[in-house]
Formats: C-alpha cells, structure tokens, sequence
C-alpha cells in the first residue's frame, strides 16, 4: 500500500490536465473560426463601408472579381493590370465560361474598388464588361453596423 | 501501460498508469500552430446588384406605365464631392437625398410599388471619389429602420461615362 520513498532528486510530476484542457479549447476555437473560404480580400483595397451592405446568403454561379486600387489600378487574380488591359483578361474567363456551357450573362462581375477610386474607372470596367457580353455585377462595400 | 517500477512494494489495487504525453503535447501544439497561422480574419462584405445589359438605356422602348428614372447627379470637387442633385434640384446631403426618394416613392416596397417600378439613374463625374457612389447608392436603395432594412428603389443603372477631362 505504501510507496518506498526513492533516493535522490525525484521527478517532480508538473500537472499537464490544465494545460492540456487549454489547449485543445484553443484548438477547438481556431477550428471553428478558420475560414478557408477564397474570399478575395486585398489589403490594398479599402472598400466603402455601407449600412446595407449585408453579406450575400448564397455565392454567386460564376463569380468573376475585379478589384480597382484608389489609384485606378485593376487587381485580378492578385496581379495588378492597367484597366484598359480588362478586355483581354475578360475574354480569357469568357472562354472558360462558355467551354463550361455557360452564357457570360450567367456570370457575375463583383466590383471590389476602393473608396477612393476615381468613379469613371469604376464605369469604365463596367463598360468593358458590357462589352465583353456581361451583364451582372455587384458592386461590393464593407458592411457597416452603424456602430 | 503499467509500469513495474523495481523496489515497488506490489499491492492488490491498481498502480497508477504514466502516460507519455510528450507526442500528443506535440501535436496538439503543432494543430494550434497551424489553426493560428491559416486564421484570416475576413470583414463582413456585402454587394450591390447592379444589372446593365449593353445598350438597355438607349433600347428601352418608353412604357405608358413606366416611371421617369430618378437622376441623381454627383460633382466631383477639388477633393471629394462637390453638390448632389436629384432631377436637377440640389440636394445638401444622403440623408436629404434619401428623405426625397422616400417621399417620392414612399415606404411601401412591394412588387408592382412605386419603388418597384422606379429607376435610378446616377450621373458621375469621372474623378469622383467612388465611396460618394456607395453612399449614394445606400440612401436610395433601402433605409434601415429598428434594424430592419426596408428596401427603396432596386434598379440601378449608371449613366454613360464622362471622358476624363
């Protein structure tokens, strides 16, 4: 029943339990909040904020995001363009859409510009896109809780 | 596993069991490593639909029952925005804005509603701030009342570009 007391220095038993608790509620924390989503965010682009601004329930059937820096650059696919290159890039994703059996119609333009941008550029992309045969776009804005 | 350590007085109850921690520590490090490096925090976004066919504007046949679109002008100044108009009347500000769209269309959104059938058409200038066109955008197309978002005019349509001169 008794335990021999052992000679020498004795390995102190630290307490792991808490620890361990700690960790796997961290663990369970980051797994929950991890989004692995392809949410095409840019850090060069500060998006308006806007009170109806809510985020979308469903994803869009063929997205295509355009992104417009203030200085009037177009970010796409995370590499800068000059926006009157837009047409050659628009007519890449508009023969992947039709090889999918989809009408570019179908597809959505999701304008992410930055509040500073200058407007006419902003019309300018659509106005390529229009050309191109696309007629949705969604102009994106950061959500504002009016807090 | 029980360990059976020499010199150990052995007794009917069980010895107490000793658990190598140290792979599952590592791994459970290693998953918070990863959780915490892969963790983007990603801001609530939300779009505008707007739907502009090529040549909609210049095709739309004139309909008995449709409503003259609203005409929101916006100037651009020498930083920022410079005066809001609304079918050629100035305007102070969005709230102003919005408060006139109200009046015109009212609150009540329904299908076949003023609102439903009205357009917007916004008129900008080429070097405009575009936050100016999202707040623009915002007063006429809903209001949040107790936090609830009542919908106003949905069709947006821009007017052609202006060169930028």
């Amino acid at each position: 029943m008794f335990r021999r007391r052992t000679r020498g220095p004795s390995v102190s038993d630290i307490d792991m339990t808490p620890m361990i608790d700690m960790t796997f509620q961290l663990i369970a924390f980051f797994m929950f909040v991890v989004n692995f989503s392809e949410a095409e965010q840019d850090d060069r682009i500060q998006l308006p904020s806007s009170q109806l601004a809510k985020p979308a329930e469903a994803p869009f059937d063929v997205p295509i995001t355009l992104q417009l820096t203030s200085g009037g650059s177009l970010v796409y696919a995370g590499e800068l363009f000059d926006v009157g290159s837009l047409g050659t890039v628009l007519e890449r994703e508009k023969t992947i859409i039709l090889d999918t059996g989809k009408e570019p119609a179908a597809a959505t333009i999701i304008v992410r510009a930055d509040g500073q941008a200058p407007t006419g550029e902003v019309q300018e992309i659509i106005r390529i896109c229009q050309e191109k045969g696309f007629e949705k776009f969604a102009l994106r804005a950061k959500y504002d809780d009016g807090g | 596993m029980a360990t059976a350590e020499g010199g150990r007085a052995e007794s009917g109850l069980a010895d107490k069991i000793d658990i190598n921690m140290t792979p599952m520590i590592d791994i459970v490090f290693q998953l918070l490593a990863f959780f915490i490096m892969s963790l983007k925090i990603v801001q609530p976004e939300g779009d505008f639909d707007v739907r502009m066919p090529l040549g909609a504007a210049a095709a739309a046949a004139p309909d008995e029952e449709q409503i003259p679109p609203i005409r929101i002008r916006l100037t651009a100044g020498e930083v920022g925005l410079a005066g809001i108009s609304m079918n050629g009347t100035p305007v102070g500000s969005f709230e102003e804005l919005q408060e006139r769209v109200i009046a015109l269309v009212g609150l009540d959104t329904g299908p076949n509603s003023i609102a439903d059938k009205t357009e917007v058409e916004l008129d900008c200038d080429f070097q405009l701030p575009y936050e100016y066109v999202v707040n623009a955008i915002t007063a006429v197309s809903g209001t949040v009342q107790d936090g609830q978002i009542i919908e106003l005019v949905k069709k947006i349509k821009f007017a052609p570009p202006k060169s930028d001169s």
